[in-house]
């Protein structure tokens, strides 16, 4: 092996790596304030003030709660699964980061624009049950074991329909790539595919809030019953990073949305090139995430036999006959692809 | 960025492919070999979805990045998800399991050498494309993607054997279901529709009292 090979491979690495960094720091910046808004908004809609003491306006405190978790003790339990209740946590957050690297933030702005973006997606989203059933199994501890199993059941239950969801998108679009996606989307905001799928965008909203894990379908750590469901027993920088993975998929889903239903990088209004489409990407992420906290101040939880209900009963039959609609509709009014 | 990295990609000598090749094949193999040598069954299961995920990985570097997705959507997202859960919630005796490796090793063994006479059998008659023994990317036959070229053959010159098995799963998943169902009775369970038709006017009477007087 000569100096010019390692020379690449070192160039290469070195240039992934500075790109992932570029998407994972403000990503992470992101999911602390996230948790800051998500404090803030709750306290507005409850007539508080939330956290206004650490900093201006209490902008530093997602940073004070962060130092706080890492200077804590890391609690291993007794009859824990040492290897996995350690990997169960970084399991999350590594996928919950791996997911970002198709999303397009603006034209040509995207870390791996593959042909099957879409499916990428979709694959590492069903993933993320793997990192909480093995977090409840590996605690030994009964409320841990049971949180986990409602999230696994919950999240293959919702995937199901996100699946169909997604193919009508597919079938509109006509491409798995998420750039092809949103570039079909052009044209304003009569373009957008949440006009022609308005009720798939509720289903997809919903489904992302059960496959999240989001309240009113927080029922895997529902702490009226399960003490904290399954991250009960983890303390410190373990429970950090359930809690950063958990924000992350949040902002994820909420990219998925404005990528699938709201024209990504698109401004609303036809012709308009004044506002960067980062900037549009960007404010489209943050109304849905406004979404996902408003849900959350205002639903109750669901019961366990309501969830299973809505997920198989109601979505799964309405998004089926929709996909085959949109499939017949593609066929004899558009002409085949 | 992507024109810097597909420079670097195409520059002599560069080895990234290669490596993830060897990375991806060593680890498919350990895992698959823990698969069936793991004290705890959990482990065993973990160590299949991580072959799973290598498998994939090798698939990527085929360029057949459908087939790859799939595999990971299919069989890592739901099969082995399930796995998991039956493997998890069985109460399994681990001294009991290691009592029947040396009673079920023969079985093993003989299946083991079938496969790989199979496969060896299957590796000898097996004819290389054009430049792949020299380690050459594969052969791109079309501009449309492989997903594209996937559901050109699969809904036309194969629709009736994809027709039909999907007909055979249908009727597999039906009688999975009817196998295991059993109407439970005493259950009460929530009518959501009877809830929803119910009105006030059926079910309430207002009756004003007089004090003193009872109803």
């Amino acid at each position: 092996m000569d100096s010019s090979v390692l020379l690449n491979l070192g160039m290469q690495l070195g240039w992934l790596i500075l790109l992932v960094l570029m998407i994972v720091v403000p990503l992470l910046i992101t999911v602390a304030y996230v948790t800051y808004a998500e404090r803030k908004v709750l306290a507005l809609v409850q007539l508080r003030m939330g956290p206004n003491l650490v900093g201006p306006f209490g902008l530093l405190q997602p940073f004070a709660d962060g130092l706080k978790l890492i200077a804590k003790e890391t609690i291993i339990p007794t009859g824990a699964n040492r290897a996995l209740f350690v990997a169960a946590p970084i399991l999350l957050f590594f996928l919950s980061l791996v997911s970002w690297a198709v999303i397009p933030f603006d034209v040509g702005l995207v870390l791996a624009d593959i042909n099957v973006g879409v499916l990428y997606l979709f694959a590492l989203s069903s993933l993320g049950v793997y990192g909480i059933i093995i977090a409840g199994w590996a605690s030994n501890s009964k409320y841990s074991f049971l949180g986990s199993l409602r999230s696994a059941a919950q999240m293959v239950s919702y995937e199901v329909s996100i699946g169909l969801v997604i193919i009508t998108v597919l079938l509109l679009a006509g491409s798995m790539n998420l750039s092809t996606i949103i570039i079909g989307q052009a044209g304003g905001i009569t373009g957008w595919y949440i006009w022609p799928l308005l009720p798939m965008f509720f289903i997809f909203f919903i489904s992302g809030l059960a496959e999240t894990n989001r309240c009113p379908f927080d029922l895997p750590e529902g702490e009226s019953e399960l003490v904290g469901g399954f991250n009960t027993e983890y303390s410190s920088m373990t429970f950090a990073l359930f809690f950063l993975g958990e924000y992350a998929n949040m902002i994820l889903m909420s990219a998925m949305t404005a990528v699938l239903f709201l024209g990504g990088w698109h401004s609303p209004i036809p012709g308009d090139d004044v506002i960067p489409g980062l900037v549009w990407f960007a404010a489209k992420i943050a109304f849905c995430l406004f979404v996902f906290i408003w849900v959350r101040a205002t639903m109750p939880r669901f019961r366990y036999d309501q969830l299973m209900r809505l997920g198989w009963k109601i979505f799964l039959p309405f998004s089926l006959l929709y996909v085959v609609g949109v499939a017949a509709y593609v066929t004899f009014f558009r002409g085949a692809l | 960025m992507e024109t810097f990295l597909a420079y670097l990609n195409e520059a002599p000598g560069t080895v990234l492919p290669g490596l993830m090749f060897y990375v991806l094949a060593i680890v498919l193999l350990y895992a698959g070999v823990m698969v069936i040598t793991a004290r705890n069954p959990v482990h065993s299961v973990l160590f299949l979805i991580l072959a799973f995920f290598n498998a994939a990985g090798l698939f990527l570097l085929l360029g057949a990045e459908f087939i790859a997705m799939l595999l990971v959507i299919v069989y890592v997202g739901a099969v082995a998800v399930l796995f998991l859960f039956v493997v998890m919630m069985l109460d399994i005796d681990f001294e009991q399991l290691r009592k029947g490796f040396v009673r079920n090793l023969p079985l093993g063994l003989l299946a083991g050498v079938v496969l790989a006479a199979q496969g060896i059998m299957f590796a000898i008659s097996w004819s290389f494309a054009e430049g792949a023994k020299e380690g050459k990317g594969p052969t791109v036959l079309s501009s449309a993607t492989n997903t594209e070229q996937i559901g050109q053959v699969l809904y036309t010159h194969y629709m009736l054997p994809f027709q039909v098995a999907g007909l055979v799963l249908l009727v597999a998943m039906i009688g999975a279901i009817v196998l295991t169902h059993r109407g439970n009775t005493g259950v009460k369970r929530q009518k959501v529709a009877a809830q929803n038709s119910r009105r006030p006017a059926d079910v309430l009477k207002l009756n004003s009292v007089n004090p003193g007087e009872g109803v």
